[in-house]
């Protein structure tokens, strides 16, 4: 599904989050929105997820206005940065939320829905956790259990908020691959979220780089690290 | 070798015995005295000419009618509290809005004004002296010395426990857990019902016990807007103080001692959840 964002801007009371920004997903693409904190990146993804609203501006879904859908409509995909697991139910249950909350006529039966979601813990690689509680998994297993989650609604995107940040250094380049071979294995318009260049760098197809709710360059890796557009993209990817 | 001195390594957080042992003796001795000691005298007295005697005390009409009062107010006033601080604190953690500070601030309002003057305020609003009262009165549904003001008096007495348990829980929850909820295409009553109501479901169950154990107690503000009318508008706290003032002090020692009774019958019922569950509890703390 290709995204296109058409001068959205955000006010939260008399701050500017985002200045009018614009911007054209291809669909299928893999996305960095990087920058520093306050650079209006989390606001940005939140609105395309449907769970901030813009001032001004509109959000297209493959053409359609999409701006005024709401959070269920927009089905996407949304991995939070602390993962918001539900600590009470196990992590088949948590997979199988979304499947659950289905209105009745085109919820799955219980024995489809099982199976939907052992496939999704053989996607994460983590056959056997289904029983557990988040409480007992570590932090990377949080995080692919919160991505199964996200792909069993079958969503129309894939959306992450800081998705590597929680982990340490070696779960992060470990789990980097892992979303790379999701996306390219369910084909889906990915979003995510970083403050980290190297990573936005290694991983992404395109590169949005933010700064004080403005868009500095949109690139592939290569162009940006070759042609900087202005000095905050310099000394950001450098830095 | 011998110059080493020989010192026993203790954990860092922990005390030598001696000062431990000090400590758990004078938390026991307070408790002792403040706590166990007046419930036994309580219980002492009221057994004082043997069971057969309490027991009949209790057969008193009156003191049956207080009973049942008693536990009708509890049982109407905790459910209508629990739905109102659910909603406060909803409001409150779910959401920005302005006057909120003042909203958190009038939640704690019938904490800090005495409960005589409470009833007052119910007195003053509803009775007959009030135009509202007075027209209340008229069409035969007093609120003033009947029932309606006792469970509204009570209502307004407890109304603080369970939101007061909610809030804290529910800030530090956060709200990533529903929106989680809401992206996978739950509604607003599913996301409550599935993710927020078994989140909070011990601060919840902490503030019903609270909040029963004063609906039962209450004595300044019913006392006010009760009348005092035996059989009638007296419950159990009423009733204690008028068979003390009356000089029987076996049916006011066995009244006190049966609503002490209720009182940790809740307590048990908690202690019993908690350890029925305690695996779940471990799980949704350790998070």
């Amino acid at each position: 599904m290709n995204i296109e964002i058409e001068e959205i801007s955000k006010d939260f009371g008399t701050n500017a989050a985002l200045n009018p920004v614009s911007l054209s997903i291809p669909s299928g693409t893999l996305v960095a929105l990087l920058g520093p904190s306050g650079s209006g990146k989390t606001t940005l993804l939140r609105i395309l997820g449907g769970l901030e609203f813009p001032s001004a501006g509109r959000v297209l879904f493959d053409g359609q206005d999409a701006t005024g859908l709401t959070v269920q409509e927009r089905r996407a995909g949304f991995v939070f940065q602390s993962y918001a697991l539900f600590r009470h139910m196990t992590v088949f249950d948590n997979i199988a939320y979304g499947l659950r909350a289905r209105p009745r006529k085109s919820r799955p039966p219980a024995a489809e829905i099982a199976r939907r979601v052992s496939r999704l813990l053989e996607l994460i690689k983590l056959p056997d956790i289904g029983a557990r509680y988040p409480s007992q998994l570590s932090g990377g297993q949080r995080q692919r259990v919160a991505l199964a989650r996200a792909l069993a609604i079958e969503p129309r995107m894939l959306l992450l908020d800081e998705p590597f940040g929680a982990l340490d250094a070696k779960v992060r380049k470990e789990l980097r691959q892992g979303l790379r071979d999701i996306h390219d294995t369910t084909g889906l318009t990915t979003v995510f979220v970083t403050h980290d260049q190297e990573e936005a760098m290694e991983l992404a197809d395109l590169v949005v780089v933010m700064s004080m709710g403005r868009i500095e360059q949109v690139g592939k890796p290569d162009d940006i690290r070759a042609r900087p557009r202005t000095q905050f993209v310099r000394e950001f990817i450098t830095a | 070798m011998t110059d080493i001195p020989q010192t026993r390594w203790r954990p860092a957080t922990t005390e030598p015995p001696l000062v431990k042992w000090t400590l758990i003796a004078l938390c026991l001795a307070v408790l002792g005295v403040l706590l166990f000691a007046p419930l036994i005298a309580v219980l002492d007295e009221a057994l004082r000419r043997g069971w057969a005697f309490a027991l009949t005390s209790l057969g008193d009409r009156d003191a049956q009618a207080a009973i049942w009062l008693t536990i009708k107010v509890a049982a109407v006033v905790v459910p209508l509290n629990v739905v109102f601080g659910i909603a406060a604190a909803w409001a409150i953690t779910k959401f920005d809005w302005r006057g909120k500070a003042w909203v958190i601030t009038l939640i704690d309002l019938p904490f800090s004004v005495s409960p005589v003057v409470a009833g007052l305020m119910f007195v003053l609003m509803f009775g007959a002296n009030s135009s509202l009262g007075a027209w209340l009165v008229a069409s035969g549904f007093p609120i003033v010395f009947a029932v309606p003001g006792i469970v509204l008096a009570t209502l307004f007495i407890t109304f603080p426990f369970v939101a007061r348990e909610l809030i804290p829980v529910m800030l530090e929850q956060g709200k990533t857990e529903e929106e989680a909820a809401l992206t996978l295409g739950a509604g607003g009553w599913r996301v409550f019902f599935t993710v927020t109501l078994p989140n909070i479901r011990w601060a919840l169950l902490y503030g019903v016990l609270l909040c029963n154990a004063r609906a039962m107690g209450e004595f300044g503000a019913v006392a006010v807007v009760s009348g005092k009318i035996r059989g009638q508008t007296t419950t159990m706290p009423l009733m204690i103080e008028m068979f003390y003032n009356e000089y029987l002090s076996v049916a006011a020692f066995t009244m006190a001692g049966v609503l002490a009774l209720l009182a940790l019958v809740t307590l048990t019922l908690k202690s019993a959840l908690e350890w029925r569950y305690a695996d779940q509890l471990a799980a949704t703390h350790r998070h």
